[in-house]
């Protein structure tokens, strides 16, 4: 039989994007995907074999982030907001929704509300496995999901409308000008 | 009519771009630091179980 350590570097990828979603910073993930790595290699006996092992090594990631991570990343996430902030915002001119606005609703979601998200909404787990892997109930990971996927349509329609108010603004202004040199 | 098609765009928007956050990571190569933390893992292993068994 194969050794189950053996399996871990093939969820590696999958551990580093779980841990990106929860941090927002690439520094940190690494960090914890290395902490992590390290704990489940010396607990692989509390690994049952033939079960969910990338659910297994999300468990440990997220317990990871919980106890060591999640105070660095809010001090992080506060110099990554400032620095977001003072950045000018373009108007999108096709309406499609920029990376960057996403990126900045995403961040406003609360962690638990985050990873539900993702894991469901990007990991391909069940409401079940997210369920497990949170050790929480599946009707607890629902109404996370929902409400996550609720709260990033609010965020990015005020966002949509403050543009459009912005472009509104510009226009009134270029037709003001115009009437005054006619 | 309008608002709800608007919506609904938004709501595909929003699981494609979460979707990419995701795959972004995930498609990337394994920095070298966690292979060479494996590899590190492994020895130990290596080492200890030699020494177990005298």
């Amino acid at each position: 039989m194969v050794d189950p350590k053996e399996e871990i570097v093939e969820h590696l990828s999958a551990m580093r994007a779980f841990a990106m979603s929860l941090t927002r910073n690439s520094a940190l993930a690494d960090d914890m995907v290395q902490d992590a790595l390290v704990k489940a290699w010396t607990k692989i006996d509390t690994y049952k074999p033939g079960t969910n092992m990338r659910a297994w090594l999300f468990t440990i990631l997220r317990n990871t982030y919980y106890s060591h991570h999640r105070k660095a990343r809010r001090e992080v996430a506060d110099v990554d907001g400032e620095m977001a902030a003072s950045l000018a915002q373009k108007p999108d001119h096709d309406g499609r929704l920029q990376m960057r606005d996403f990126n900045r609703a995403f961040d406003q979601l609360n962690d638990e509300q985050r990873e539900a998200l993702v894991l469901v909404g990007a990991g391909g787990f069940s409401y079940e496995e997210a369920a497990e892997t949170c050790g929480v109930a599946v009707g607890t990971i629902k109404s996370r999901v929902n409400r996550a996927r609720k709260q990033l349509v609010e965020i990015l329609q005020m966002s949509d409308d403050e543009v459009m108010e912005a472009t509104d603004i510009v226009t009134t202004g270029i037709v003001t000008n115009q009437k005054n040199v006619a | 009519m309008k608002q709800d098609r608007k919506l609904s765009s938004l709501e595909q928007e929003i699981e494609a771009n979460l979707k990419r956050v995701y795959e972004d990571v995930a498609k990337q190569e394994v920095p070298d630091r966690f292979t060479q933390l494996l590899e590190q893992l492994r020895e130990a292993d290596k080492a200890s179980s030699e020494k177990a068994n005298g």
